[in-house]
């Protein structure tokens, strides 16, 4: 549905987007992550045609967002970052403005009006102004306004921002609900996200893509994935250390703590041990006297921090 | 899709946007009072003893425009800017020419309204005299076109700037200079100082200049293009700020 082929965002000096490719079919929900002023709010703006591209090509549904833009915005709903809507109208007026503008007249609008309402939870506020409205219903009807015309093409910049976690879980599950037949990108901070709405995520940093994968391939990248946490009564941490360090499939271990005759320590694997080091340390660790083993999973945020800031994590790890 | 449906609902919005603020409210009662008290206590309109509004009425609109047309259009894309909903406006299936053009004629037709609210004035030069309604009309149509100029620069100071006090300044220094081009004391200086060629030049940019003629009542097609053409070359200038500021 959408197809990025390419594109590059200049602004002065600054690359704010460099050279990035994608596509999103229907049917897929895209995680679009990265630190702020990666280019993510940029690369939307692009895709949704409200900042033309310095260099590549967005098309949506086959037509190209700058040869084509009228074709290709019928196409996309879009929540841009910070939910703007028109302070000066109610909300029903606002949700018509918007049924009216996506070309629905008369009982088409109607019923495009009262089906957004409903999903999203607007009845209470529905003649109320939107500038008196709290943040998460201003949301919320900026959200209504992206989906009323029911598009193939769905463009999120963070959609959950603002809201309260009832909230957030809502709208989760909206997304979830509509990228079965829908095209989603949508943007986000919150890596819980990632694995609760996305089928895929992407993670760019200064404008530039450092990982594409789904929630599952891009974990296997962490450090954590496979790692193994023991927890041993009567022994000494030096001692427990030295003997991990003689599994090959060790490449590095910490202690994690140690008292009252208790020791845990945390092994991480060298790459392409593939699950196999909790069998080995159990292997190699008979003698002691073991209360717990855990084998550990990729852990997002890791992923995203070592990939997103290497320097600083490669610092702490000394 | 019919563009003139598409101009029609920013229209709409933009209208009813005026309304559901204080500002139309204020605008509207603030023209009427400035119109009520220059025509009849500083325009003299008793003591000149005929039935004529051109004097008394009409002398004063290129000066209340000055400042009350830049507060009407001070918020067209300011506003939209500061808040961000030009994001959402300008990724609907519009062309940016159809959102210029709808929000132009939106404040247009309020300006239409507050000139038409000035009907008592006709209605009292009319019961006191016998004066020539054609005129009269021309006249408003000219202040209208006028007012229309004026509201077209507007638009443009507008989209260069989020902040609505800025836009309100710089659009109404560019009027007071529109005004002053054709200002007959300003025009005596300049005769003095540089040949005639270059007067004339000057004061054919002037709204004073092109607003007399439907003062006369004379439909002179110059003046009509000359204040389309401002509306028109404002409106464009428009869209390429627009489009600038989006290409970063």
């Amino acid at each position: 549905m959408i197809k990025v082929q390419n594109l590059v965002k200049v602004f002065g000096t600054k690359r704010a987007v460099d050279d990035i490719s994608f596509t999103i079919d229907r049917g897929e929900v895209l995680g679009f992550l990265g630190p702020n002023g990666a280019g993510k709010s940029t690369t939307m703006r692009m895709i949704t045609g409200f900042l033309p591209p310095s260099g590549g090509t967005v098309t949506v549904g086959g037509f190209d967002i700058v040869e084509r833009p009228i074709e290709a915005r019928r196409l996309i709903g879009y929540l841009p970052e910070n939910a703007p809507a028109y302070t000066d109208m109610t909300v029903h007026g606002f949700l018509n403005f918007a049924a009216e503008i996506r070309g629905l007249r008369g009982d088409a609008r109607k019923k495009a009006v009262s089906r957004v309402v409903e999903m999203c939870f607007l009845e209470s506020v529905l003649r109320q102004s939107v500038e008196t409205l709290s943040k998460g219903y201003r949301h919320r009807t900026c959200f209504a306004q992206s989906i009323i015309h029911d598009p193939d093409v769905l463009v999120l910049d963070e959609p959950t921002d603002g809201l309260d976690p009832n909230q957030k879980h809502e709208v989760r599950q909206l997304i979830r609900r509509m990228g079965e037949k829908k095209g989603i990108i949508f943007s986000t901070h919150i890596l819980e996200e990632v694995d609760a709405v996305c089928s895929r995520a992407i993670i760019i940093d200064r404008g530039k893509i450092v990982a594409n994968g789904t929630p599952d391939e891009l974990r296997q990248k962490s450090e954590w994935a496979g790692a193994v946490t023991l927890r041993i009564r009567g022994a000494a941490s030096g001692a427990v250390t030295a003997k991990l360090y003689q599994v090959p499939l060790v490449k590095r271990v910490t202690v994690v703590d140690e008292k009252d005759g208790h020791v845990t320590v945390r092994a991480f694997p060298k790459a392409g041990a593939n699950g196999a080091l909790a069998q080995a340390i159990g292997d190699a660790a008979h003698e002691w006297h073991i209360e717990q083993l855990q084998a550990e999973e990729g852990r997002l945020d890791e992923v995203f921090r070592s990939i997103t800031m290497p320097d600083t994590v490669k610092e702490a790890a000394k | 899709m019919n563009p003139w449906r598409n101009i029609w609902t920013i229209t709409k919005r933009e209208l009813g946007a005026y309304f559901t603020s204080p500002l139309a409210y204020v605008f509207i009662v603030i023209f009427l009072l400035l119109c009520g008290f220059f025509t009849f206590f500083v325009g003299g309109f008793f003591e000149r003893q005929e039935a004529s509004l051109v004097r008394p009425f009409f002398d004063w609109h290129p000066w209340f425009y000055l400042f009350l047309v830049p507060a009407v259009g001070m918020r067209l894309w300011a506003e939209e800017r500061r808040v961000g909903t030009i994001e959402l406006l300008l990724t609907m299936p519009i062309t940016a020419w159809q959102a210029i053009v709808g929000k132009f004629l939106a404040s247009w037709l309020f300006l239409a309204l507050a000139l038409a609210l000035t009907f008592p004035v006709v209605l009292t030069v009319n019961y006191l005299g016998h004066p020539d309604n054609g005129v009269i009309l021309t006249a408003y149509l000219g202040s209208w076109l006028m007012a229309g100029a004026y509201l077209a620069i507007s638009c443009i100071t507008s989209a260069l700037t989020r902040s609505q006090v800025v836009s309100f300044i710089i659009s109404l220094v560019v009027c007071l200079f529109l005004i002053l081009a054709g200002f007959p004391p300003v025009i005596n200086v300049l005769e003095q100082l540089v040949t005639p060629h270059l007067v004339d030049l000057v004061t054919s940019f002037s709204v004073m200049t092109h607003f007399e003629g439907f003062q006369r009542g004379v439909l002179d097609s110059r003046d009509i293009l000359f204040f389309l053409s401002v509306i028109g070359f404002s409106l464009f200038t428009t869209s390429v700020i627009l489009r600038t500021h989006r290409a970063g």
